[in-house]
């Protein structure tokens, strides 16, 4: 089991408390009617699928209730770095391994 | 005492008589032994027959490695378990044991004749031998390999014992009780760490148990081992024994399955049978030595053969000599100290047989000092004897060429093919191995958790030096959390290092094909099924494994695995690195499922969720079905009534007078903030700016890919809250979802959402007479057609409660609900029922509320929508907001899949018969003749017998449907084609006449 740290009640939590909840930093459109085919395409089904670094959302689901980002390494399952929702995506090369 | 008992040797308690039975015969042992080495100290080593071949075996080691000596254990009434080992069993006064996979007996089973029949049963047999009828498999042939093949026989009781499982933090779990993990242990508590020290055994010591005649620090090594666990103890180390560490996951949790009372006579009834431990600790050392690895050879399997550590072990730590007359076949030197310890307890060594051209010099003085025959560079062909070893057969091995066999007397044979260090735990973490060339072994490399590996396991021999690198890792772990520790150096003597060589299978002058060399024991696996899956096209390891099923069986490969590979690699001509081990998982023992289960058991295993009026039910006699975690009554039936029966009559009651039903399940959400009339226009398809406070709404949850996700009525209580439902089933979905837009997409909204599943008891009035049963209880409100019209919501008193009562209908009917704090819902329920009678009120379960929906065509999410159903599919594109600018699901509506023809659309069924019901789920086809497979162009969603109707009634999602009405369609059943009228969906009062009461 997963030890994940949640970034707004700044614990380090076992990974039942939480669900994952997809690639992070997708951004919904703001005028969705505005958008052509393929960019809406892109937004419902085209995702990342890493082999590694990979930027997610996951929620505190079970405590806090906030949706936050994460970087989890997809090979080692290990998380990176845990962030709020609406901060910015942090550089890769400035991360490391059970660097939370 | 049996002559094989040793007096005054081992841990046992020889003044501590203790009898079980074993195949209905009495057996004496004493306190301390196993199943195995009580059999084995009367002589016996026949224990059990393999899963194939229904061979005769013994012990082959003394420990939870063990592949052949399971047995089936009795402890009671409920307590019966298959498969246990023999060799890790306590035994106590009654305890029944009983041998496995043999009929009618343990020394005559008629399906040793499969042993004969070996041919069929070669690498891959399943899928060679039986394939031919293919007719002939379920009747023949995997009938005869389920009764002849198996372990065991599974317990008919439920098992009647307990399981509990905890929690445990600790800075540094130390798994193996051995010489490094005892140093390990003592180093890490000196610096002051929270120590947990774990073994699978009895008692602490490891290889210590069966080395007595080691000294450390000039101490006895049993006198130290037991004043270092004092230390361990008084430095407040959590010591558990009879505890394996079964899986190691991530960030450093172990799993560890303690057994508490399988070695009792008569355990406290209040105590778990086992426990599972999840630990989290800060650094894990292993310490989980290496084990043995027997040699390959042609009858090698015989009872009789076992690994010379192993007899060691029965020698030392049970007083049990395994035999009289012992040879010993090895490669490694650690067999020759067997051999000393057997000759010096009164055995009659008869040969020590060593592969090896040049054994070591000071091994060789003390064989001849003992008068033991050696004949080295010598290797084993073969042995005799049916139900136990009886001689072995040796041939001199000179340049590659065999001299001529002799045959050696013996009563058992002592195996050694070198040692396998235990990286099981260690390659859970993914941490990798890399290859020894002069050990020939696979030792730990890159570490993938904040851990330790110690002693034997990383490949060091000897009890001096596992000590010296168990203090090295505890100092290691100590300082990796932060603390200081010394570093301490242990003086051994009578140490017994040693080295040697690894075989394939040994040098053989007999045919391959008549080699039967075992390397899997449980599994019957020989050297040449090994050979054969290679020659037959297997290159991976994995597909080797699979296709021979070699380090398949309970041991998962302990024994198996080493040899296995060699061969594997020897065959394909390649360095074993490059072939490759099998994955290690979890766990490293067979381990129960109540373990694993615990607490969550009947009534435990899952959460029922019930609503207020739900004991109501119970006590009339409702009869419950489970809605996602809901248990909710699906009809009340009368004496002697069945479920169409009933739901017939409650059907025609409610829509001649009354019913009444329990809606407390509904989910319900409310919507509050200056913000919230805008998220509730963005989250749901409607337009909900001019609903006014006090009125309701059919609101339809899309997704953002435009498909029906849930559905429900919502009120408008004031301009800033909402009172939203939804699907029982889908309450936690949909506010997840609006809690992920609202936190992630809309921040800036200024919206609260709360879950009131639970605060509120809803009860649903429906039928003519619904608001002249509820009205002289409503206070505060006038709920006259005119002033409280259909789509309505207030806040009023019913009964003296408080309640949010809703003018709405499921049903067709004049319709209420009301909603009241969750603690009033089973009062106010009685008080309804009461007054109800004069109207003949009828309680309805969620059966009749599917029928009496269906005969309006009110849907149903997950029932008449599949996640592929859009609201136009679904004939509901009158609940989709025309003028709003944005709202999930809105611009995937536009997608071109989504507004092409053709697409499934929601449609109405009525059979040409008028009698035929049809089953839900079955297809429908247009032309009935077409060859098979025919083109199904939908399927039936809903389908009931309909009271009002006169007839069956069904929904459907049918291609095109929309413009097919008044088409005949085909439902070909097993019993012959239905033929059905598309029609509308609302069958009944489509007019709504019924609502305007």
């Amino acid at each position: 089991m997963l030890l994940i740290h949640c970034p707004y009640c700044d614990e380090t939590l076992p990974e039942a408390e939480f669900a994952y909840a997809g690639e992070a930093h997708i951004l919904r459109p703001d005028n969705p009617a505005d958008v052509s085919e393929e960019e809406w395409r892109d937004f419902l089904f085209i995702r990342t699928n890493a082999k590694g670094p990979h930027y997610e959302r996951w929620r505190h689901i079970h405590g806090c209730g906030r949706f936050f980002n994460a970087v989890r390494n997809t090979v080692t399952d290990r998380f990176l770095t845990t962030y709020k929702a609406g901060e910015p995506r942090p550089e890769l090369d400035t991360l490391t391994e059970d660097g939370q | 005492m049996s002559r094989f008992r040793v007096a005054g040797r081992g841990r046992v308690r020889h003044d501590r008589p203790i009898q079980f039975t074993f195949d209905g015969q009495q057996i004496e042992g004493c306190a301390g032994d196993t199943v195995a080495s009580a059999l084995l100290a009367n002589g016996r080593h026949l224990m059990g027959r393999s899963f194939k071949y229904h061979r005769p075996r013994g012990p082959v080691t003394a420990g939870t490695e063990e592949p052949n000596a399971l047995i089936g254990t009795r402890r009671g009434k409920g307590r019966f378990e298959p498969n246990t080992r023999a060799t890790a069993q306590d035994i106590w006064n009654g305890l029944e044991t009983t041998s496995q996979n043999k009929y009618p007996s343990l020394a005559f089973d008629v399906g040793a004749l499969n042993d004969g029949l070996y041919m069929l049963f070669s690498a891959g047999f399943y899928y060679k031998t039986f394939m031919w009828p293919r007719s002939f498999w379920d009747r023949v042939y995997e009938p005869f390999i389920r009764a002849a093949a198996g372990l065991g026989v599974s317990p008919s009781e439920p098992d009647s014992d307990h399981y509990a499982s905890r929690y445990l933090h600790t800075d540094v779990l130390v798994v193996g009780g051995g010489p490094a993990g005892l140093a390990t242990a003592r180093r890490a508590a000196e610096a002051g760490l929270d120590v947990t020290l774990v073994d699978e055994n009895s008692e602490m010591g490891g290889t210590l148990l069966s080395e007595p005649q080691a000294e450390i620090d000039g101490k006895a090594a049993w006198d130290w081992l037991a004043e270092e666990v004092a230390a361990l103890v008084a430095l407040g180390v959590r010591i558990m024994t009879r505890t394996t560490a079964i899986g190691y996951y991530h960030q450093n949790m172990v799993g560890l399955c303690q057994k508490l009372t399988d070695h009792l006579e008569a355990p406290d009834p209040a105590m778990p049978r086992e426990r599972l431990w999840r630990v989290r600790a800060g650094q894990v050392a292993l310490a989980q030595g290496a084990l043995e690895k027997p040699l390959v050879f042609h009858g090698n399997d015989r009872p009789g053969v076992m690994l010379a550590g192993s007899a060691q072990t029965y020698l030392n730590r049970y007083g049990v000599k395994v035999g009289e007359r012992p040879v010993i076949v090895t490669s490694h030197d650690s067999a020759w100290y067997a051999a000393f310890d057997l000759a010096d307890a009164g055995a009659t060594v008869q040969a020590i047989v060593d592969t090896r051209a040049n054994p070591r010099a000071d091994l060789v003085a003390e064989a001849e000092a003992r008068n033991i025959a050696v004949l080295d560079g010598h290797t084993a062909t073969g042995t005799k004897g049916r139900l136990r070893v009886k001689s072995v057969r040796v041939n001199p091995v000179k340049g590659g060429s065999i001299g001529p066999g002799r045959t050696l007397s013996c009563d058992c044979l002592l195996m050694s093919g070198g040692w396998t260090p235990s990286l099981h735990l260690f390659s859970h973490t993914k941490g990798t191995l890399k290859w020894d060339e002069e050990t020939q072994t696979f030792l730990p490399d890159r570490k993938a958790e904040a851990c330790q590996i110690a002693g034997a396991g990383r490949g060091l021999w000897g009890i001096e030096a596992a000590l010296n690198d168990g203090a090295a890792m505890g100092a290691a772990a100590a300082e990796a959390l932060g603390k200081a520790a010394k570093t301490v150096s242990f003086r051994v003597q009578n140490d017994r290092t040693g080295s040697g060589i690894t075989h394939t299978e040994l040098p053989t002058d007999r045919h391959p094909s008549q080699t039967k060399a075992f390397v899997d024991f449980q599994n019957d696996v020989m050297a040449k099924d090994l050979r054969l899956a290679v020659r037959e096209g297997m290159r991976s390891i994995e597909h080797v494994k699979r296709y021979t099923t070699n380090g398949m069986a309970t041991d998962q490969g302990k024994m198996s695995n080493m040899n296995g590979l060699n061969i594997a690699a020897d065959a394909l001509g390649k360095p074993q690195p490059q072939v490759g081990l099998t994955t290690f998982r979890p766990p490293y023992t067979p381990t129960t499922f109540g373990a694993f289960a615990g607490y969550h058991k009947g009534d435990h295993f899952d959460v029922t969720r019930r609503t207020p009026i739900d004991s109501w039910a119970e006590e009339n006699g409702a009869v419950f079905e489970p809605v996602s975690l809901w248990r909710r009554a699906r009809y009340f039936p009368q004496s002697g009534e069945d479920m169409d029966t009933a739901v017939s009559r409650e059907c025609r009651a409610t829509r001649k007078s009354l019913g009444m039903f329990d809606a407390s399940t509904l989910g319900k959400i409310e919507v509050v903030g200056p913000d919230a009339v805008e998220f509730m226009n963005r989250m749901y398809t409607n337009p909900w700016t001019k609903l006014a406070p006090g009125r309701t709404r059919y609101g339809l949850l899309l997704g953002d890919d435009g498909f029906i996700r849930d559905d429900g009525v919502i009120g408008r209580l004031s301009d800033d809250r909402f009172h939203v439902t939804t699907t029982t089933g889908g309450a936690a979905r949909v506010l997840n979802m609006m809690e992920d837009y609202l936190q992630t997409e809309w921040p800036e909204l200024k919206v609260w959402l709360t879950s009131t599943t639970e605060q509120w008891a809803t009860i649903a009035l429906n039928g003519p007479n619904a608001r002249n049963l509820l009205e002289p209880f409503v206070e505060g409100l006038d709920i006259s057609d005119e002033a409280f019209p259909h789509m309505s919501i207030a806040e009023c008193t019913v009964a003296g409660y408080p309640a949010r009562l809703f003018r709405v209908s499921f049903t067709g009917e004049l319709g209420f609900e009301v909603n009241v704090p969750a603690r009033h819902g089973r009062a106010l329920w009685e008080t309804l029922f009461e007054a109800g009678q004069r109207y003949d009120i009828c309680p309805y379960g969620t059966e009749t509320m599917h029928v009496l929906r269906a005969e309006k065509g009110f849907i149903i999410i997950g029932q008449d929508t599949d996640g592929t159903v859009t609201p136009f599919d679904a004939g509901q594109g009158w609940a989709v907001g025309k003028k709003k600018r944005d709202f999930v699901g809105m611009r995937a509506l536009q997608r071109p899949d989504l507004v092409a023809e053709n697409r499934k659309q929601l449609v109405g069924l009525l059979t040409e018969d008028g009698r035929t019901k049809l089953e839900e789920g079955a297809q429908i086809v247009l032309d009935p003749n077409q060859p098979t497979p025919m083109r199904m162009v939908g399927h039936v969603t809903s389908s009931y017998r309909s009271d009002a109707m006169g007839r069956p009634i069904a929904l459907a999602l049918v291609e095109g449907g929309h413009n097919r009405v008044g088409e005949t369609v085909h439902v070909p059943m097993p019993d012959g084609v239905v033929r059905a009228e598309i029609t509308g969906t609302a069958f009944y009062d489509s007019d709504n006449e019924r609502l305007k009461l």
